[in-house]
């Protein structure tokens, strides 16, 4: 089932949470609501489950399927919610957890007690969870209540699938083993879902659609790719992993920083003004003779091996830190030494002329 | 200067050495050790004498006035109609206000844990009030608004409703004291709880009856279960409200502490603290209970789901 958000925005007391906001989710897509805290994902998932309503201004909409659910109250949404701190009824076993959906119907809508014992065992199995069914909420891991917590959402068989940061309080190995097992399973079931996540590796991982979200807007919508490659402004470039940021000028169509100067195609008709300038670590080259004029002198600070890149610090002649990841292999060949003085080129950049963005 | 400016300042001058004064101290570390282990023996001691002259003392001697003339005596006091009409008026109030009570404080523990609303504030402090004023003055208030020449009497009067000194005023009076118990009882819990489980269950596809009955009620009835025995016990025991509305007729609109005042008044020792054995034997069993709860609510509150950081298997 496809979602569609329309201009939706949500105001706490004075606070607006969300200003205007434009979502189309198609069926059976993965997406993920990427931002920092308090930029409002949340709120939209929030919005989209029923849990919250919108402003009520005569603009905000959400749509399931073509069909406008302003007047459906959630429980007639059929969303599977998972909360970010799981929400599982701790004075039940993981079997009536799971059940709780299916036994909680109306008399003519309920399944008999065979066909939801069925069902919970299914869900059991695809949660890898089977000898578990007895226990409490309280005697499982973070990873294992987590995954009953989905079992639970998918056993009424949702619409949509809506997670808020199902992974946030697990460790880095767990995540990504849930992560994997969430794709996998995704591409099992094909129900719509929006994944919410701070962490953007995991937002780029499993998504097939990201949105990145800051100060209650949406900035960027596009595949991992999208985002990550062409970035649609400072804040998304950011946001998406470590990058160097040079202040430079912009004047027609060429960026100029530090002693560099290279040409904008994007920005050829820009007026002539400030510009910052973003270069991903990956993407500066080092060597140790100067090749060409796009390079610039600068001392290595730091060395960090440990990985498949090598991490470098340096300090260029302007006193600018710049941070470089180097392929192992390339490191061992150069062989760099703490203190030297090398030349970084870039290989790709990215300009943003703040007066002309806005 | 003056005098007291001077002692103040005596006072600071002979503290001020305190360098000298440990060192004065050093040779007496053995004593200090002593001191050490004796004070909290002796601590212990006070607090034990202290509940044994102030609680156990009195307890026992309920018990020991009650049966100074032998069991006979004792039972025959419970055989005075008027003692049977106190303890049947006194369960008849308790019964009447404490499921009112119950529902009220769910209710409003419910409201005021769950949602946001204005005069949110407002209902916390009303729900305190009767803990804030006198039993006296909160009867005082039923008969200025029900007595003859109260707000409603003369209202009353015309259609024949007698409410203070008669049974409703004392249910009223009964009701009115005890409504915080409940109520005091669930708001911290359920804040501390919040409401994800619920809008889980709701998610779900559960109804709001549905989710408070099985995942809200599940998770207080302990706190519930306390909430009702502090309920009962005060709503047994009151004096006080009771006292103003009920006009002391006996056989009529006497409760049973009220009863054990008037006995007592008329020197008849041995029914008095009969009816108050009854009294004092429902505290314990309400001390019994209590302790048992707090307890389980206790582990009700440990069992809030914390996240944890094991490895999926
Ligand atoms: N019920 C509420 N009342 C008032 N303000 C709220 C409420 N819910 C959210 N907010 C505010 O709205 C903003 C967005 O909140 P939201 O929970 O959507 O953020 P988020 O992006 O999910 O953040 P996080 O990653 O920390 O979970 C925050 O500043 C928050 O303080
Ligand atoms: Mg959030």
């Amino acid at each position: 089932m496809g979602i569609e958000v329309q201009n939706v925005s949500k105001t706490f007391r004075s606070f607006k949470a969300l200003k205007d906001v434009s979502l189309k989710v198609e069926d059976g897509e993965l997406i993920t609501l990427l931002g920092p805290s308090g930029s409002g994902k949340t709120t939209l998932l929030r919005i989209i489950a029923g849990l919250e309503l919108p402003d009520d201004d005569n603009k905000g909409s959400v749509l399931f399927s073509g069909e406008d659910v302003a007047k459906k109250h959630v429980r007639d949404r059929q969303v599977g919610f998972v909360f970010q701190h799981y929400a599982l009824f701790k004075h039940m076993s993981v079997f009536d957890n799971i059940a709780f959906g299916l036994r909680v119907r109306p008399k003519h809508e309920r399944p008999s007690k065979q066909a939801i014992a069925d069902k919970v065992t299914s869900l059991l199995k695809l949660i890898q969870l089977e000898q578990f069914a007895t226990r409490f909420p309280s005697q499982l891991s973070g990873g294992q209540r987590q995954r009953v917590a989905l079992a639970r959402a998918l056993a009424i068989e949702p619409r949509v699938l809506l997670l808020d940061e199902p992974f946030g309080a697990l460790d880095a190995k767990v995540r990504q083993g849930l992560r994997t097992w969430l794709r996998r399973l995704h591409d099992e079931v094909h129900v719509t879902t929006i994944l919410v996540t701070h962490d953007q590796e995991e937002a780029l991982e499993v998504a097939d659609r990201v949105v990145v979200m800051n100060q209650s807007k949406i900035e960027q919508v596009g595949t991992p790719e999208e985002v990550f490659h062409k970035p649609a402004s400072e804040f998304v470039i950011d946001f998406l992993g470590n990058v160097n940021v040079f202040k430079g000028r912009l004047e027609s169509g060429r960026a100029h920083f530090d002693s560099l100067a290279m040409d904008v195609p994007g920005l050829a008709h820009a007026p002539t003004g400030n510009a910052n300038v973003y270069i991903r670590p990956h993407d500066l080259e080092i060597d140790r003779t100067k090749i060409g004029s796009q390079s610039l002198a600068a001392n290595i600070e730091r060395i960090n091996p440990a990985g498949a890149h090598a991490k470098l610090t340096l300090l260029g002649v302007d006193g600018n830190e710049i941070q470089v990841d180097l392929p192992f292999e390339r490191f061992t060949a150069l062989n760099l030494k703490q203190g030297e003085l090398v030349y970084v080129s870039p290989r790709k950049v990215h300009v943003f002329a703040p007066e002309y963005m806005i | 200067m003056s005098p007291l400016q001077e002692t103040q300042r005596l006072k600071n001058q002979t503290t001020l050495p305190n360098t000298v004064q440990t060192t004065v101290l050093k040779p007496t570390a053995k004593f200090i050790d002593l001191l050490s282990s004796l004070v909290p023996g002796f601590l212990i001691t006070l607090a034990v004498g202290f509940m044994t002259l102030f609680l156990v003392l009195p307890l026992a001697v309920i018990f020991i006035e009650a049966f100074k003339l032998g069991i006979v005596e004792y039972f025959k006091s419970f055989q005075d109609p008027s003692a049977w009409h106190a303890i049947k008026l006194t369960l008849i109030a308790t019964g009447i206000s404490l499921p009112l009570n119950l529902v009220f404080g769910i209710a409003a523990a419910w409201a005021i844990a769950k949602f946001e609303f204005v005069g949110k504030s407002v209902l916390i402090t009303l729900i305190d009030l009767p803990f804030a004023v006198s039993p006296i003055i909160s009867g005082l208030i039923f008969v200025l608004m029900f007595g003859l020449q109260g707000w409603f009497g003369a209202w009353l009067a015309e259609r024949d409703l007698q409410i203070i000194f008669a049974v409703p005023g004392i249910v009223l009076a009964t009701i009115f004291v005890t409504f915080p118990f409940v109520a005091r009882e669930l708001i911290p819990l359920m804040q501390e709880q919040g409401s994800d489980e619920e809008q889980a269950a709701i998610s779900l596809g559960a109804t709001g009856w549905q989710s408070f009955y099985y995942i809200t009620l599940p998770n207080i009835k302990w706190a519930v279960l306390y909430g009702v025995i502090l309920c009962n016990a005060r709503a047994m025991g009151e004096f006080g409200a009771v006292s103003v509305v009920s006009g002391h007729i006996r056989g009529k609109t006497n409760t049973v502490p009220l009863h054990i005042e008037i006995l007592y008044n008329e020197y008849n020792v041995v029914a008095a603290f009969a009816m108050a054995s009854l009294l004092a034997l429902m505290g314990l069993v309400t001390l019994a209970l209590k302790t048992f709860l707090e307890w389980k609510v206790q582990q009700d509150r440990n069992t809030t789901l914390e996240p944890t950081l094991a490895e999926v298997h």
